[in-house]
């Protein structure tokens, strides 16, 4: 089994948006969404001001509330890596999935159907990185096997800071972020 | 000394439709399809009640059993009309049918949804002929059916037990439908089940207290054509009270009526007391953007001010009018609003 992740160093991205466009260049993201996208923190006082800046997508959750709520299992997990996708052809647009995400990482695409990061699931499938991570420029996105100890994600999970994104609500994410 | 503000703050890129800059997914469409189940819930469990336990010579009893169920059934494809429109991927609507996902309260609503038909199809042919003599001399098999079943004791009850147990089910649906998703602090909790449940059942009794007062025999009695017409002016107009007609539904709505607003404080209570997001999800209802229509319409018009009015109806301390039924039913639609917009307002602290 193998148990995908992407790790992110918020010291090196400078949220140049090369992931954004990557994003939508590869997977045909049409205008006026993103499945990823940039997000500035910013906390303190002038001047011990603290600046985070953030490539956010779908954090492919190990709880996924969008999938447990869909009518149709149109959400589900795929076999692989444990990469949370959506099958087109099921989905009825309902959008209990983006009620029920909340990183509100979903969208209804122009179609009709709910849409999201695949973690390019189809170039994974050809031994490819997903093409945000592939393009970065500052290489602070590092994508692997969280099961495996000896893989980069793991390494630098284990020898990094990093947090997740609003664990409390309970969804256990697979995406971290090193401080 | 010049005090420097601390920083707080969140910039986000994305910007997609319906989500951002704050999430608006369910329009009134999904407010006025909770409604409608929720007010057909209370018709099953009331019909499936009134059923079991009086025998139909009583003109309410017909009502509840009869007329009720077959404005449910109405309601119930009004409803489910609501809810297709509200769907983006209409074209793929059968796909609820193809699979039950047990995890998912939307996958268990669509099949409770399919029995609800039969359910009060059986409880309304069972006293159709004596409820609308004039229908069942049109189409004599109805009196067929209608004696097969009374034949039957024990088929009538399990009727009305079925009724009761899938409105139970339908009432409760609407509410945990919401209550799952934890994304959204407000909607997130198992009160939300029973309040939906009593509110359609407090609408439910309302409008067959509303139905029993319009059709009250009496010389100014409506003209059917007339009856849309009328309804604003019965709205102030004394009725007389039929013995056998109001006290039952107005004492049954009164109870409903406390339970609904017990319920609702139970809701805000337990967000108050709980964590951050939860208070800040009940601070939308309680001083927030939404608090004025929710204390006006929904506490005020819609609970507590119908609920004095049919108390002191009931004393015969004032007249009897169709105003308290119809603020129910419209504070019952008004819950449905607030909750389903303020709800999608309410989110997770980002950090």
């Amino acid at each position: 089994m193998s148990r995908f992740a992407m790790v992110i160093d918020t010291r090196r991205c400078v949220g140049c948006n090369d992931c954004v466009v990557a994003c939508k260049t590869e997977n045909g993201v049409p205008e006026g969404y993103c499945r990823d996208w940039i997000t500035e923190e910013v906390h303190g006082a002038f001047p011990t001001v603290q600046l985070e800046i953030r490539s956010e997508r779908c954090n492919h959750c190990d709880n996924p509330p969008c999938v447990s709520c869909c009518p149709t299992g149109a959400s589900h997990v795929h076999e692989r890596g444990g990469v949370v996708l959506v099958t087109h052809d099921k989905c009825i647009g309902c959008k209990a999935c983006l009620a029920a995400c909340p990183y509100n990482a979903r969208f209804i695409h122009p179609d009709g159907y709910a849409d999201k990061c695949t973690f390019c699931v189809h170039r994974l499938e050809q031994g490819l990185l997903p093409a945000c991570v592939s393009v970065c420029p500052t290489h602070c996105m590092h994508f692997g096997d969280m099961d495996d100890p000896h893989s980069e994600v793991s390494m630098l999970l284990n020898s990094r800071q990093h947090h997740a994104l609003m664990p409390d609500a309970g969804t256990k994410p697979c995406i971290f972020y090193l401080t | 000394m010049t005090v420097l503000t601390a920083l707080s703050e969140l910039t986000v890129s994305r910007h997609n439709p319906l989500v951002d800059p704050q999430l608006h997914i369910w329009d009134w469409q999904i407010a006025v399809y909770l409604f409608f189940g929720g007010l057909v819930a209370g018709l099953m469990i009331i019909a499936g009640v009134r059923l079991i336990t009086v025998r139909p010579q009583q003109r309410e009893a017909l009502v509840c059993c009869t007329i009720g169920p077959l404005i449910g059934l109405v309601f119930l494809s009004l409803g489910m009309f609501t809810l297709f429109l509200d769907l983006s991927h209409k074209l793929y609507v059968w796909r609820l049918y193809t699979t039950f996902q047990i995890t998912s309260p939307m996958s268990w609503g669509s099949w409770i949804l399919l029995l609800v038909y039969p359910a009060l199809g059986a409880n309304a042919l069972t006293h159709l002929p004596e409820a609308i003599p004039a229908l069942a001399k049109r189409f004599p098999v109805l009196v067929t059916i209608s004696d097969y079943i009374l034949a039957r004791v024990q088929l009538v009850v399990g009727i009305g037990f079925a009724n009761v147990a899938v409105g139970i089910g339908l009432g409760i649906y609407t509410g945990i439908l919401l209550g799952t998703l934890g994304a959204r602090p407000l909607w997130n909790s198992a009160v939300l089940g029973p309040l939906f449940l009593f509110s359609g059942l407090s609408s439910a009794a309302a409008v067959l207290h509303g139905i029993l007062i319009l059709t009250t025999p009496d010389d100014e009695r409506p003209a059917f054509a007339d009856f849309l017409l009328s309804v604003m002016s019965q709205l102030t107009q004394a009725r007389p009270l039929d013995k056998n007609v109001a006290p039952v539904l107005e004492r049954a709505d009164n109870s409903f009526l406390t339970i609904e607003l017990a319920l609702l404080g139970l809701l805000l209570l337990g967000h108050m007391t709980s964590s951050g997001v939860h208070q800040q999800a009940a601070g939308l209802l309680l001083t927030g953007s939404y608090a004025s229509v929710f204390w006006v319409f929904v506490v005020g018009l819609g609970i507590i001010l119908p609920l004095v009015l049919q108390s002191l109806e009931l004393d015969n301390r004032i007249r009897h009018t169709l105003a308290p039924a119809v603020m129910v039913v419209f504070g019952g639609l008004a819950l449905r609003f607030i909750l389903v917009f303020a709800g999608q307002e309410s989110h997770w602290f980002q950090f």
